[in-house]
């Protein structure tokens, strides 16, 4: 029964997850006026990689293969971390959001060393972008997480996010957005779509891949979007006390909101110039602890 | 009441921190006017019973702060044609940290003033002292008089937040009379933008000390 349930409930974060982008180039293409493509075109792109033959460099080793493969379970066990409303989460134990957040950092770690493989000095530079962005990102989830730590006493992840963050709801809602933004690569940090050498990060350090290693990282990075709109869902709305239905269209309602509101987003903000990157994701990381802040003085009531 | 008083003013320290790192006047107007009337809705949300003169006195500073204070900027903004602010004194995430040091240090002394008991659990009192320091650090660190002008927007929002500690006891004619002063200082300077602009040619209050015939 139990393993029926584990299951069922990777089948779901593995079916749902290459939606999400779909719907926000949906967004996109409709508030641009065109028809855009289908939602279901990540799903088609997966299989069409699926099919195709890799490209080994001569210069790789099999970690080129298996950092991809790594990231990719790394951020499926993350999933299964995270509660879904009322049902719980798969694994739940005292402490787990240290490992979710050690995971999130293991999955970037592998595709970062995949990409470092070819020895490309694109590549690379794609792949220190990268990494450095995340400094100050990762800095922020884990203040946000921290937030929800210090609201609800506890550092299982089942129990902080039962109920809503409190007085900081509005900065950790806020910070948590600009959290989901750099870390999927999203528009005022990265450009999904752009080919454009100079200011490509996440695209440039996967381009080296080929077949079935990028259509793994395509579906990880779809899956980690869903995780993060989840994160966010749960900590901005109180979805522990409601029942089984009315939790479940909650969460979705939630993250669809997200969703739609990553398309707006980009849709409406250019990229941002490299110098000012950093600034932003410093105003992310200050919300983040201005809600920690407010979690504190407001707790002690 | 203390959770919706508390997340507005963690509302407004969020906007805060938005005027403090954004370059783009507009942008910094449009933080300050939501602040505005995110602290105006606060008399109303404190008040247990109903009361037509307190809701009087808030929606008219909902009015004042949300609506007529930011069209009078936005209006000097386009007469004098100033969209951003282009080299302050202070950087803008040096005067980030700034209010981000500023807000943390306004929390940890809250903590150590002797409150009454029914305001210890508020954020009123950090989310004054910090919105004041904030207020502070626009009016040191930014060159455009219309900027210098919103930080005295936002020092005004922590004094009048402050106030609401005391909004028992305080007649409400008192915060009427600031609100109205307020809007008229605010058409003063507007009439003052467009002057410096027409003799100086450009927002620096950096010109200002520079005489000419």
């Amino acid at each position: 029964m139990i393993i029926l349930e584990i299951i069922l409930r990777l089948v779901l974060w593995l079916v749902l997850a290459p939606l999400l982008p779909g719907i926000i180039n949906k967004v996109k293409a409709w508030v641009a006026g065109r028809r855009g493509p289908p939602v279901l075109q990540l799903y088609y792109d997966l299989a069409r990689l699926w099919q195709k033959s890799v490209v080994m460099s001569t210069l790789a080793s099999p970690g080129f293969i298996a950092g991809p493969a790594v990231a990719w379970i790394a951020v499926l066990a993350a999933t299964q971390l995270l509660p879904l409303g009322p049902a719980g989460a798969a694994l739940s134990f005292r402490g787990d959001v240290l490992l979710f957040v050690y995971l999130l950092a293991l999955a970037r770690f592998c595709t970062a060393w995949a990409a470092l493989e070819t020895g490309s000095a694109f590549v690379g530079m794609g792949s220190a972008r990268e990494v450095s962005y995340a400094v100050l990102s990762e800095a922020a989830l884990i203040t946000a997480v921290l937030t929800l730590s210090v609201h609800t006493g506890s550092v299982t992840l089942v129990t902080m996010l039962a109920p809503a963050a409190g007085a900081g709801v509005v900065l950790l809602g806020a910070g948590l957005f600009t959290v989901l933004l750099a870390e999927n690569c999203r528009v005022p940090f990265d450009d999904p779509n752009t080919h454009l050498e100079l200011t490509m990060i996440h695209e440039a350090m996967i381009l080296d891949h080929s077949g079935p290693p990028l259509a793994v990282i395509l579906h990880g990075a779809s899956m980690k979007l869903l995780l993060f709109a989840l994160l966010l869902t749960e900590a901005v709305l109180p979805v522990g006390p409601l029942s089984a239905v009315a939790a479940a269209g909650a969460l979705v309602g939630g993250v669809l909101m997200v969703t739609v509101g990553v398309g707006l987003v980009e849709s409406w903000l250019a990229r941002f110039a490299f110098k000012r990157v950093p600034m932003l994701l410093t105003t992310g990381f200050l919300l983040c602890l201005f809600a920690l802040l407010v979690a504190w003085k407001g707790g002690a009531a | 009441m203390t959770p919706s008083v508390n997340l507005l003013i963690g509302l407004a320290m969020g906007l805060n921190l938005l005027a403090l790192g954004s370059g783009r006047l507009p942008a910094v107007i449009r933080a300050v006017s939501i602040q505005g009337m995110a602290l105006g809705l606060m008399p109303i949300l404190m008040e247990t019973h109903f009361d037509w003169l307190v809701t009087l006195v808030a929606l008219f500073t909902v009015a004042v702060k949300g609506f007529v204070i930011p069209h009078l900027l936005r209006r000097a903004t386009r007469a004098a044609n100033v969209e951003r602010e282009n080299e302050p004194f202070i950087g803008f995430v040096p005067s980030l940290m700034l209010g981000a040091g500023g807000t943390i240090a306004a929390v940890a002394l809250s903590r150590a003033l002797p409150l009454l008991p029914e305001h210890a659990g508020s954020l009123l009192v950090p989310g004054a002292i910090a919105s004041v320091l904030t207020g502070f650090v626009m009016l040191i660190g930014r060159a455009k008089a219309i900027s210098q002008v919103c930080g005295y927007l936002i020092l005004e929002n922590g004094i009048y937040l402050f106030g609401l500690l005391l909004i028992k006891s305080t007649p409400l004619l008192v915060e009427a009379g600031i609100l109205l002063d307020l809007t008229v200082g605010i058409f003063v300077i507007g009439i003052i933008v467009d002057r410096i602009q027409r003799a100086f040619d450009s927002l620096d209050t950096r010109k200002l000390t520079v005489l000419r015939e």
